[in-house]
C-alpha cells in the first residue's frame, strides 16, 4: 500500500488557524450535512398532513394579530401596506432568532455523539443555517400571497432577496458560532441569549418605522447591525427598491465579522468540548 | 519501510478537574475571574506516551480501568485533542468506539445504515454500493425495513460492527467490542478482523479479553496511570501485564497497581 496519497489526520495540542483546511474538512462531511438538514425539516413537516401548511399559515395568523393591533390600537403615521412592511422584516428576524438558538440546541443535542465519533464540530451550525434557509424560502410564499391579497405591488426588485439571504445567513453562521460554542461551557447563555432576543427584536425597527425613535436612542438602533442586515430584505420587497450600496457595505462587514469572530471562539473552545459535554 | 500507520509523538492529555467543572455558568466564571482567580487540580489521562505502528500491524493496548487506554483511542481518532505533543494518522479511519453509535429508534435499519454512514464521513454513494453487503453480514432480512427500537441487543450489535467495517478503511480502531454479542457473532467479528488483517489494514485494540489480544496483535502497550509501562511486542508485553495482575490479586496490599475505576 503506497502512504503517499492517504489522508493524514495530524491531532495536534496545538493547532494553527486554517479556514481552508476546516472548509474542506466541512465538504468532506457534506453528505452529513445533508442528512442533517434533511432530518431537521422531515421533523418539521413530516409530522402531519399539514406540516406544510402549518408554517404558512403561521406568520399567516400573526399578521391578522398584528394587523388589527397596530392598524387600530397602535397606529404608525405613514406606512402603507403595514402587513407588507412588517413582515418583509420579520420572517428575516424570524429566521436569525431561531437559527441562532436551535444552533445552541443542536450542538449540546449532538454531545454524546461527539463524544464517540470525530466529526468537524461546527457542522452542526451550519446544518441549523441551513435548513433555517429552506424554512425562510417557504415563508415567503405567505408573504407573496398576502401582498397580492392586500394589493401591495410586488416588483423586479425581489430577484435580489437570494443575495439578501446569503448575507443574512453568513452573519446567522457566525452568530450562531459563537453563541453555541460558549453555551457548551456555561449554561447559562443559552438562557440569556433567549431573553436577548426579544431585546434585539425591538432595537431593530422590524414592527415600527424608523421615524417614531427618538433622536436620543438613534444612535442605538444605527449600531445595531440587525438594522442594516434587515433593510437588505424588506427594500426590495416593500419598497420596490434596491438597498443603498451603504446597507449593503454595513452587511457584508457585520457578516464578515461576525463569520470570522465565530470561527475563531469556536475553534478555540472547540478543543476543550469533550470535557464538558 | 515507510511511514508509519500511526505515529504519537510525546502525547498527553492533562485536564484540570474540580475548579473547571464546578464553574457551570457565565456568571459564576466572571464572579471567579474578579474575585479569588481559579484554582485548578490537574489530572493526568495520558503522560507523555510516544509510540509508532507500520502499517499492516496490530496494536493491542492493555491496562487497568482508567489507565488511559479508551484516551489513546481516542486521540488516534481524532475524536479528542491532545495537550501536548501530536498524534499522526495516515490513512482512512474505520472508528468503532463503540457500537450502535447515533442509531435512531425511530428510523429502520435502512434509514439508519445512510445516516450512520455520514457521521463516519462517507457518501451516499457508497453506502448504497455496500448497502447488500451491511445486511448481509448483520443477518437482519426484512428486519432491515423496522425500526431499529424493535431489535434486540444483538441484532444492534451486528448492524453496528457491520456498517462500520463494510468500508475500504486503512485503520481500524476497536475498543472492547470482542465481549459484545454471542459466539456465533464473536466468531463472525473474529473472521472479518482477519481479514482485515490478510487486507494490511493496521489495527488497535483495546480490550481486557487478553487472550484475544495475544492471538490477535503484533504489538502491545502496556498503559499504567498514562504512562507506557511496557512497550513491544504483544507476546512480551501481554505475559509481563498478566503476570503483575495476579500478583496484584494474590497480594493486593503490596501490588496496589488496582485503582477504582474513572468515570
Amino acid at each position: 500500500m503506497s502512504t503517499a496519497d492517504l489522508p493524514v489526520l495530524r491531532n495536534a495540542a496545538i493547532e494553527p488557524l486554517n479556514p481552508i483546511r476546516d472548509i474542506r474538512d466541512l465538504a468532506q462531511y457534506w453528505n452529513l450535512i445533508a442528512n442533517l438538514v434533511q432530518r431537521d425539516l422531515t421533523v418539521r413537516y413530516k409530522r402531519s398532513v399539514f406540516g406544510f401548511l402549518w408554517t404558512m399559515l403561521n406568520p399567516l395568523l400573526l399578521m391578522i394579530i398584528l394587523t388589527v393591533v397596530f392598524s387600530t390600537m397602535f397606529r404608525f403615521e405613514g406606512i402603507e401596506h403595514y402587513p407588507t412592511y412588517f413582515l418583509s422584516e420579520y420572517l428575516v428576524f424570524g429566521f436569525f432568532a431561531q437559527t441562532t438558538v436551535q444552533s445552541m440546541t443542536s450542538l449540546s443535542w449532538h454531545g454524546s455523539l461527539m463524544k464517540r465519533v470525530r466529526v468537524p464540530k461546527s457542522i452542526f451550525a451550519v446544518s441549523t443555517t441551513l435548513s433555517g434557509l429552506a424554512n425562510l424560502c417557504l415563508a415567503y410564499v405567505p408573504l407573496f400571497l398576502i401582498m397580492i391579497a392586500t394589493g401591495s405591488p410586488i416588483r423586479w426588485t425581489v430577484l435580489f432577496l437570494p443575495v439578501a439571504f446569503l448575507i443574512i445567513a453568513a452573519f446567522a453562521l457566525g452568530v450562531s458560532l459563537l453563541l453555541s460554542a460558549l453555551a457548551i461551557y456555561f449554561e447559562d447563555v443559552s438562557h440569556m441569549y433567549q431573553v436577548a432576543t426579544i431585546g434585539l427584536m425591538y432595537m431593530t425597527p422590524i414592527i415600527y418605522p424608523i421615524s417614531i425613535v427618538p433622536y436620543k436612542w438613534l444612535w442605538l438602533i444605527r449600531i445595531n447591525p440587525l438594522t442594516h442586515l434587515f433593510k437588505l430584505a424588506r427594500d426590495p420587497v416593500y419598497l420596490g427598491t434596491l438597498p443603498g450600496l451603504h446597507v449593503v457595505g454595513a452587511s457584508v462587514a457585520s457578516a464578515a465579522i461576525a463569520l470570522v469572530v465565530g470561527w475563531v471562539v469556536f475553534h478555540r473552545l472547540a478543543r476543550g468540548f469533550y470535557l464538558h459535554l | 519501510m515507510g511511514e508509519p500507520a500511526i505515529e504519537f509523538r510525546d502525547v498527553s492529555l492533562r485536564y484540570r478537574l474540580a475548579a473547571e467543572r464546578g464553574i457551570v455558568t457565565l456568571k459564576e466564571w466572571v464572579i471567579r475571574r474578579l474575585t479569588t482567580g481559579m484554582s485548578y487540580q490537574e489530572l493526568v489521562a495520558l503522560s507523555r506516551v510516544s509510540f509508532a505502528i507500520q502499517p499492516g500491524r496490530a496494536l493491542g493496548i492493555v491496562g487497568h480501568n482508567g489507565a488511559g487506554k479508551s484516551t489513546l483511542l481516542r486521540i488516534a481518532g481524532g475524536i479528542l485533542a491532545p495537550t501536548e505533543g501530536e498524534a499522526i494518522v495516515r490513512g482512512r479511519i474505520a472508528p468503532i468506539i463503540e457500537l450502535g453509535l447515533g442509531f435512531e429508534g425511530e428510523l429502520s435499519g435502512r434509514e439508519n445504515i445512510f445516516f450512520n454512514g455520514a457521521l463516519l464521513g462517507r457518501s451516499r454513494l457508497e453506502m448504497q454500493r455496500r448497502f447488500d453487503e451491511i445486511v448481509d453480514f448483520s443477518e437482519l432480512g426484512d428486519f432491515i425495513e423496522q425500526p431499529i427500537r424493535t431489535y434486540s441487543t444483538g441484532m444492534v450489535a451486528r448492524l453496528a460492527f457491520a456498517i462500520a467495517t463494510t468500508v475500504d478503511a486503512h485503520i481500524l480502531l476497536l475498543d472492547e467490542v470482542m465481549s459484545v454479542g454471542d459466539e456465533h457473532f464473536r466468531r463472525k467479528c473474529q473472521a472479518r478482523i482477519d481479514s482485515f488483517r490478510r487486507a494490511g489494514v493496521t489495527i488497535v485494540v483495546v480490550s481486557h479479553d487478553l487472550a484475544a489480544v495475544e492471538a490477535l496483535c503484533d504489538d502491545g502497550i502496556w498503559l499504567e496511570h498514562g504512562y507506557i509501562r511496557e512497550g513491544g511486542l504483544a507476546r512480551d508485553v501481554v505475559p509481563a501485564y498478566r503476570a503483575s495482575m495476579e500478583q496484584a490479586n494474590a497480594d493486593p496490599g503490596v501490588g496496589g497497581t488496582v485503582r477504582p475505576a474513572a468515570p
